[in-house]
């Protein structure tokens, strides 16, 4: 079993960090939280991660580990006796790992995009492409979870923590942008899946309300806006 | 292992594809190459990578596995008694996995951009790309490889690249060895293995690739 301190930089908004937050959880390893700053990156973290510059650093006994899948894995090869985060079987694996890939290369960015996008035509151009990526990722939870309650199986792995992690944002945006991302309608079995995804134990206090993070991104604008006068 | 039926769907001057073709000759593993046509893409390309419809795809007893880093990951997995790509330190594993989405990140778009661009935006683009040249020369310290004393998981990442330099010199003008001299020894030592040598095109036939494709998209 792995020992040594194991510390997070993060800030408890982002759901990149959220994922690593879930990932130790499970493994029931507590760390210690190091708030960062967004607008002040902090002396350690320019120096754990002078590539990106960007949170989460995980520091396992001072070591940096960047990047949130990267972690994932990482956090699953330390500590081997607690539940898997990836599945066992190769070809399984290769699966989580390209829709991981997926959602946070094409999907995601699609809804970041959905968030800027000005004017209602705009944004709707947007959630056009949005829901074509919203079936395919419903589709292939129908394939990946053979029937149970989530995408690792009987309880939540990494591909329920990718996708999991970004939907408190999702809802907020929807919130703030008062349109629908996430049709029930069009995928029945991942708005199922959200729900148990939420309500589970080691996800529940982690990922943080909609209307808070709507609330964080008005504020975190009035402040960009202040400072940029 | 000895039924297994492994395709890998590729094409030519891709540095994605040449990642595979290392991976399986270092494992000496047994594959059928298709070659597709880009602006034709087969049917089985279609049905085995809907999602992308990219190659390289690794095919493997009728299971496509598409997305080349996940690819090498697998195929490390499946054939692990030979030539281990990956470290099986968890810490040593997740620089090799940080430092191959770095080269997917950055490194593919800079290069991309020197031949694809003219004037300020062309010398921006060869900036970036040197500067990632220093950023892995670093990475890669004193050691032969990237994987210690032999090739391991980022060195095959990586090295495919190479087959493209002399495009990338002869459009953005400058020379690789004068500006990163440890990356070209690097490369080179790499390029006296086998299966690198064999799996990466010539350079000349890359340039005169690189050039239809400006003549292509108008940039000439």
């Amino acid at each position: 079993m792995a020992t040594g301190s194991v510390k997070l930089l993060g800030v408890w908004a982002s759901p990149f960090v959220n994922r690593v937050e879930i990932a130790l959880k499970m493994k029931s390893v507590e760390p210690e939280f190091i708030l960062e700053t967004t607008l002040n990156k902090s002396e350690l973290l320019l120096k754990s991660n002078p590539v990106y510059k960007k949170i989460p650093v995980l520091l396992h006994d001072e070591k940096p580990i960047c990047e949130s899948l990267v972690i994932l894995q990482y956090i699953d090869d330390s500590w081997p006796s607690g539940p898997s985060i990836l599945p066992s079987d190769p070809y399984d694996r290769a699966i989580a790992q390209f829709w991981a890939s997926y959602i946070d290369e094409k999907w995601y960015p699609l809804v970041v995009e959905f968030m800027k996008a000005e004017g209602k035509e705009a944004k709707a151009a947007v959630l056009e492409k949005i829901s074509e990526g919203n079936l395919l990722l419903e589709e292939a939870f129908i394939k990946i979870n053979k029937g149970k309650s989530f995408f690792g199986g009987d309880r939540i792995g990494y591909l329920d923590i990718v996708l999991g992690s970004l939907l408190g944002w999702v809802k907020a945006i929807e919130m703030m942008d008062e349109m629908k991302i996430l049709d029930e309608t069009k995928m029945p079995s991942l708005a199922e899946w959200d729900k148990r995804f939420c309500s589970d134990n080691v996800v529940k206090d982690i990922i943080p309300q909609p209307e808070k993070l709507a609330e964080i991104h008005r504020k975190f604008h009035q402040m960009k806006k202040a400072t940029s006068n | 292992m000895a039924n297994d039926e492994v395709i890998l769907l590729d094409f030519w001057p891709s540095m994605f594809g040449m990642r595979l073709r290392i991976a399986l000759a270092e494992k000496e593993v047994k594959y059928e190459s298709k070659e597709e046509d880009l602006r034709n893409k087969s049917p089985l390309l279609l049905q085995m990578n809907p999602v992308h419809k990219k190659i390289p795809v690794l095919i493997h007893n009728g299971k496509p596995i598409c997305e080349s880093i996940i690819a090498v990951e697998y195929i490390d997995e499946v054939w692990k008694d030979k030539a281990p790509l990956l470290p099986t330190d968890p810490y040593e594993r997740a620089q090799a996995r940080f430092w191959a989405d770095y080269i997917d990140k950055k490194f593919f778009d800079s290069g991309r951009k020197i031949w694809t661009t003219k004037g300020e935006e062309q010398e921006a683009a060869k900036k970036d790309f040197i500067e990632c040249l220093k950023v892995l020369e670093g990475a890669l310290g004193e050691k032969p490889f990237f994987g210690g004393d032999n090739l391991g998981f980022v060195d095959v990442a990586l090295i495919g690249f190479y087959s493209w330099f002399f495009a990338y010199e002869t459009y953005g003008n400058f020379s690789t060895e004068a500006e990163c001299p440890k990356f070209v020894t690097w490369a080179k030592r790499c390029m006296q293995r086998d299966s690198v040598a064999k799996s990466l095109p010539d350079q000349h036939k890359v340039l005169e690739f690189v050039q239809t494709l400006r003549k292509k998209y108008g940039i000439e």
